[in-house]
């Protein structure tokens, strides 16, 4: 058995236009790293250079959110569903916004995950 | 060029109007392929700000499976801007995911006028749409079309005249 990853729209284009594909590892950052090995860039998409999740991405095993499950150390079994979605996020860009932003950026990059 | 029903369209100004000042959020879904809106979804702002949106997480990962459980897919992704026109911020355009989606955005800072417009983000690049709103019972050939211009103008949006 393996555990089954349900790519979003945006990220299809590393994956051939797969809406599902299949992968293994004892955590999620074994299953980004065993992805990524044949779907080339796709972990970049996900991961920072600092080595943890993007801020703008969701990433759930099975109905959990890998936020509260220990990010990339949250840990997989057989039979597990990973579910990656873009989060759906913005607003004006005000004063607060602005540095809020800034913020972002330095620590996660979000233009990198959500628009390219 | 985005068509969408009237009743769709005042149930997200509805919505807008009654988070305002806080900024709103949600989605139209519909059949795959279709590009055409049919089932509106208000979504949480979980971020509850009056600058900023953010689905919640899990309502999130709810919405996008029941689309996907009844082949529909995410036609319109809307917010509300309450204070500035309905125009893509540079944190919108950061943020969009959803390439195959309209990003309609409302603006609620006048309270008697509606201002409503759409747009492409694809790659970081917007393209602003047409917005064509069809009004039930009324004829086909009738329907009424706002053009905008692509520059982010401010434009005054009068839609009482029904």
């Amino acid at each position: 058995m393996a555990i089954e990853v349900r790519i979003p729209t945006i990220l299809r284009s590393y994956t051939g236009g797969a809406k599902v594909v299949e992968g293994s590892g004892d955590t999620l950052n074994d299953l980004l790293t065993d992805l990524d090995s044949r779907h080339g860039g796709l972990r970049d998409r996900l991961v920072t250079e600092a080595g943890a999740l993007h801020r703008f991405v969701n990433v759930y095993v099975n109905d959990e959110d890998v936020r509260f499950l220990g990010a990339l150390d949250a840990k997989l079994n057989d039979g597990d569903s990973v579910t990656i979605l873009p989060a759906v996020a913005g607003g004006a860009f005000g004063f607060a916004a602005a540095a809020a932003m800034a913020q972002h950026v330095a620590v996660a990059g979000p233009a990198r995950v959500a628009a390219s | 060029m985005l068509s969408i029903d009237r009743s769709i369209v005042d149930a997200i100004v509805a919505h807008a109007r009654r988070d305002h000042p806080d900024e709103a959020c949600g989605v139209v879904a519909g059949p795959v392929g279709s590009d055409t809106p049919t089932r509106h979804i208000p979504m949480e702002n979980a971020a509850r700000s009056m600058t900023f949106y953010e689905f919640d997480s899990m309502e999130h990962l709810r919405v996008w499976r029941e689309m996907d459980d009844r082949d529909e897919e995410p036609i319109v992704i809307y917010h509300s801007h309450t204070a500035t026109e309905a125009y893509p911020s540079r944190t919108d355009i950061s943020f969009a995911g959803e390439p195959g989606a309209h990003y309609l955005l409302v603006s609620t800072r006048e309270p008697d006028t509606e201002e409503i417009r759409s747009f492409r983000i694809v790659d970081g690049v917007v393209t602003e749409e047409p917005v064509r709103i069809l009004d039930a019972g009324v004829d086909p050939h009738a329907v009424q079309s706002y053009m905008f211009g692509q520059s982010p103008a401010t434009v005054d949006y009068e839609c009482s005249g029904r």
